[in-house]
């Protein structure tokens, strides 16, 4: 007699009840990097040696200003998690995994809305 | 049954990784920094909205020697993990698993984000001197 009800395939879950939701967004947001990267450092290795003025006019034109929050925004979503795989892997004990985990995740928060600040500062700050 | 002092699969100090696997583990290593890096990237946008004085301090933090020896790593391990999670995705697809296919694909990844590394700092140095 199998006692599972038939609701667990029909969610398809798992037992980490997210099914492949981590996967997925670290592949979704792999591929929006590329074009992301590509075009941050080679943007920042022609402005090499620009000044305070002419970076933040760089920054302030609204395409750049875009692409800089997508990329701020991407980058440490893709970081953290995979960050996150690294300490689940490599931090067995409960309480220390759990402790890594909180700091990894608020801090990418934070680096993310301080980036994200600075950059529309610059943009609507005049 | 002396089980405990038996060295695990694959023993590291003995079993000599090939090349496949040395960049799977340089992969999860080169993103683990990267990760700190992209706190320079917060830093340095946070210094050019904070106003003239502190960017020219976060200049004087990128243009230093240890500055810039810090951003070329920064450069190649973000090229090199860019071009081997493409290789991943192409993996992801179910694409590319035999031996001669990884191993030349893994020598593809070394080679272009060398490429891109040394074309990203040819640029940097034309336009401003570094």
């Amino acid at each position: 007699m199998n006692l599972r009800t038939p609701i667990k395939t029909a969610r398809g879950l798992g037992s980490a009840k997210d099914g492949v939701h981590h996967w997925w967004m670290q592949r979704l947001t792999a591929i929006a990097l590329v074009p992301l990267v590509l075009w941050f450092v080679f943007c920042v290795a022609s402005l090499s040696g620009g000044d305070y003025e002419t970076v933040r006019a760089w920054v302030s034109q609204p395409f750049t200003t875009v692409m800089l929050v997508l990329l701020i925004a991407v980058v440490f979503y893709h970081a953290q998690l995979g960050l996150q795989v690294v300490i689940e892997d490599y931090i067995s004990a409960k309480a220390p995994q759990l402790t890594a985990l909180i700091v990894v995740k608020f801090l990418a928060v934070l680096m993310a809305v301080i980036g994200i600040v600075a950059v529309l500062r610059i943009a609507f700050g005049g | 049954m002396q089980t405990q002092n038996r060295p695990l699969s694959p023993h590291l100090q003995i079993y000599k990784l090939p090349m496949t696997a040395k960049m799977s583990i340089s992969h999860r290593a080169s993103g683990a920094a990267l990760s700190l890096g992209t706190l320079l990237l917060v830093y340095w946008l946070a210094a050019a909205a904070a106003g003239p004085e502190a960017f020219a301090r976060a200049q004087g933090i990128v243009g230093s020697f240890l500055g810039q020896v810090i951003l070329f790593v920064f450069s190649y391990a973000l090229f090199y993990h860019m071009c081997n999670g493409i290789r991943h995705l192409f993996w992801d697809a179910g694409r590319g698993y035999d031996l001669k296919t990884t191993d030349a694909s893994g020598y593809a990844v070394l080679a272009v984000s060398a490429a891109l590394t040394l074309l990203v700092w040819i640029i940097a140095i034309a336009t401003g001197g570094a």
